[in-house]
């Protein structure tokens, strides 16, 4: 869809509930420069949602859509899990998948929508549970990836099953006990960054969203990269505050924890050569845009 | 033939889809009423007078008429308001029609206003609210509006009415076919032809305690 096609037919416009009217008004579709300050001055592409009291998980969320590059003409791919229960409130076209399906529909639907609008982008962007990716869909995670599809894969890392009660995940670290896995984690946690480099991804990101801007950047890589070259994946953490004994108030300072230099979330970043080349070109594009910009402020 | 009626409920709580029933839709030019297939003419004045019987006639326009989607569904929206406007023209004191939107189908999640706006998978909850006894669907995808209407009948005791774009809705318990602006205006019409001729159904205080 275009955004142009986002109007509310004028003669029902008044009986539209506000935070349609607010969509259409104040949303940043077709922004160019869209990213996570609009928060705050312009309507979110998430209205309210039924997650846990300081879940980490919506502050992602939130982050994810206020710097999607383009929201009107990108589709989510989602999967069973916590993320299933926000997709309803999301202003953004997706699809929820059978649990661990969520590659493979992204592939098709990739596929699909570049033969209807072959003259149009369009993202897909697959956002998905540890479960859902690593454990149960692994297969159809890495068969997207070896087949170099089009897309970002990005991987909410609570570190085990939250929503069916703390179950041990593959991405659990090692050692950990939850309420459901007592005898603790046997083995290391899967180390499913390092596997989509060497899987072909172009772009693949192991960070917490502790910073906004951060990941506002990481997420406009991947899906420009994505959108050019080939598969990009970003794992984030967003710990399950309840699952690991904390407050709601302090998911926060447990990503904080979690990203200091020797911890498992430490900020890594690979990018392929020609993902570097794309993104030298996208800076260089951008900075002329922007003087350009000044240039005619200034006239005026 | 059958002898399954659509008619309105509560049926139960997981009402047979009609089509299951052997009810089946009408051809062009046709409309049926409680399944039973009738001339178009029929039908907007039986529609018409549901309509003025009604305590809370309520006009539900979908996502097909409410976003701009071309000038087509622009003018549809104004045909839909101007039958709203009708309406209200032609109810007698007491009565309250409603122009209630659909604006998506995303479940709505913690709750849904039920003043403000209707949701395809709970419209039970819009219908109960507001005391909804006739209600006609516009500009909602069939297999959308075919969920909604089987939760109505089963849930509720409102008479529903779809004036569908394509071929009908067997769930409903009159539906037209092939709806268009003109088909909205005639409908509207037909109420301006019924105004006065029929009694509405209004629950006093009296009759009320007496029940």
């Amino acid at each position: 869809m275009s955004k142009e096609r986002i109007k509310i037919s004028p003669d029902l416009y008044d009986i539209m509930p506000s935070d349609y009217q607010d969509l259409v008004q104040s949303a940043t579709y077709g922004k160019e420069d869209r990213g996570w300050k609009d928060i705050g001055t312009s309507k979110e592409l998430i209205e309210q949602h039924s997650l846990c009291a300081g879940c980490p998980e919506s502050m992602a969320f939130r982050y994810i859509l206020a710097s999607l590059p383009n929201p009107e003409d990108t589709v989510m791919v989602g999967s069973t899990g916590c993320t299933s229960l926000v997709f309803p409130m999301v202003a953004v076209h997706n699809i929820h998948s059978l649990f661990g399906n969520q590659n493979a529909i992204a592939s098709g639907l990739k596929r699909a929508l570049s033969v209807r609008f072959p003259d149009r982008v369009k993202d897909v962007v697959v956002l998905a549970g540890d479960g859902a990716t690593v454990d149960i869909g692994l297969d159809m995670t890495l068969q997207a990836w070896f087949r170099q599809e089009k897309f970002t894969t990005i991987c909410f890392d609570n570190e085990l099953y939250a929503n069916t009660g703390g179950q041990e995940s593959g991405l659990m670290q090692k050692g950990f006990v939850a309420k459901m896995a007592p005898v603790g984690k046997l083995f290391d946690k899967v180390r499913l960054p390092e596997i989509a480099r060497e899987s072909g991804c172009h772009y693949v990101v192991n960070c917490t969203v502790s910073k906004p801007s951060l990941v506002e950047k990481v997420i406009r890589n991947s899906v420009l990269i994505a959108r050019e070259i080939g598969p990009t994946y970003i794992q984030l953490y967003t710990p399950c505050i309840l699952e690991i004994g904390k407050n709601s108030m302090e998911g926060l300072q447990e990503m904080r924890d979690s990203e200091k230099p020797t911890e498992r979330f430490a900020y890594k970043e690979y990018i392929s050569e020609p993902a570097k080349q794309l993104l030298a070109e996208l800076a260089a594009k951008d900075k002329e845009r922007k003087a350009a910009a000044k240039q005619l402020a200034g006239k005026a | 033939m059958t002898q399954y009626r659509v008619l309105p409920g509560p049926e139960h709580f997981l009402p047979p889809a009609a089509a299951s029933m052997g009810i089946y839709l009408p051809n062009p030019g046709e409309a049926h009423i409680n399944g039973v297939i009738v001339p178009e003419e029929k039908a907007y004045e039986e529609a018409a007078r549901q309509f003025l019987m009604a305590q809370v006639p309520t006009i539900f326009p979908g996502p097909l008429v409410l976003w701009a989607w071309n000038e087509k569904a622009a003018k549809k929206a104004a045909a839909v308001r101007k039958l709203y406007d009708i309406l209200k023209e032609c109810v007698q004191p007491g009565q309250k029609p409603m122009l209630i939107p659909m604006p998506d189908y995303r479940p709505k999640y913690p709750k849904i206003n039920p003043e403000v706006e209707i949701n395809p998978n709970h419209p039970n909850l819009t219908i109960w609210h507001n005391k909804i006894d006739c209600c006609m669907f516009i500009g909602v995808h069939c297999h959308q509006a075919n969920l909604s209407l089987k939760i109505i009948r089963g849930g509720t005791s409102c008479y529903t009415v779809a004036m569908c774009a394509q071929a009908g809705h067997e769930d409903a318990m009159l539906s037209f076919r092939d709806a268009s602006v003109e088909k909205i205006l005639k409908l509207g019409e037909w109420i301006r032809k019924l105004k006065g001729t029929v009694k509405p159904r209004l629950t006093t205080a009296k009759t009320s305690a007496s029940n």
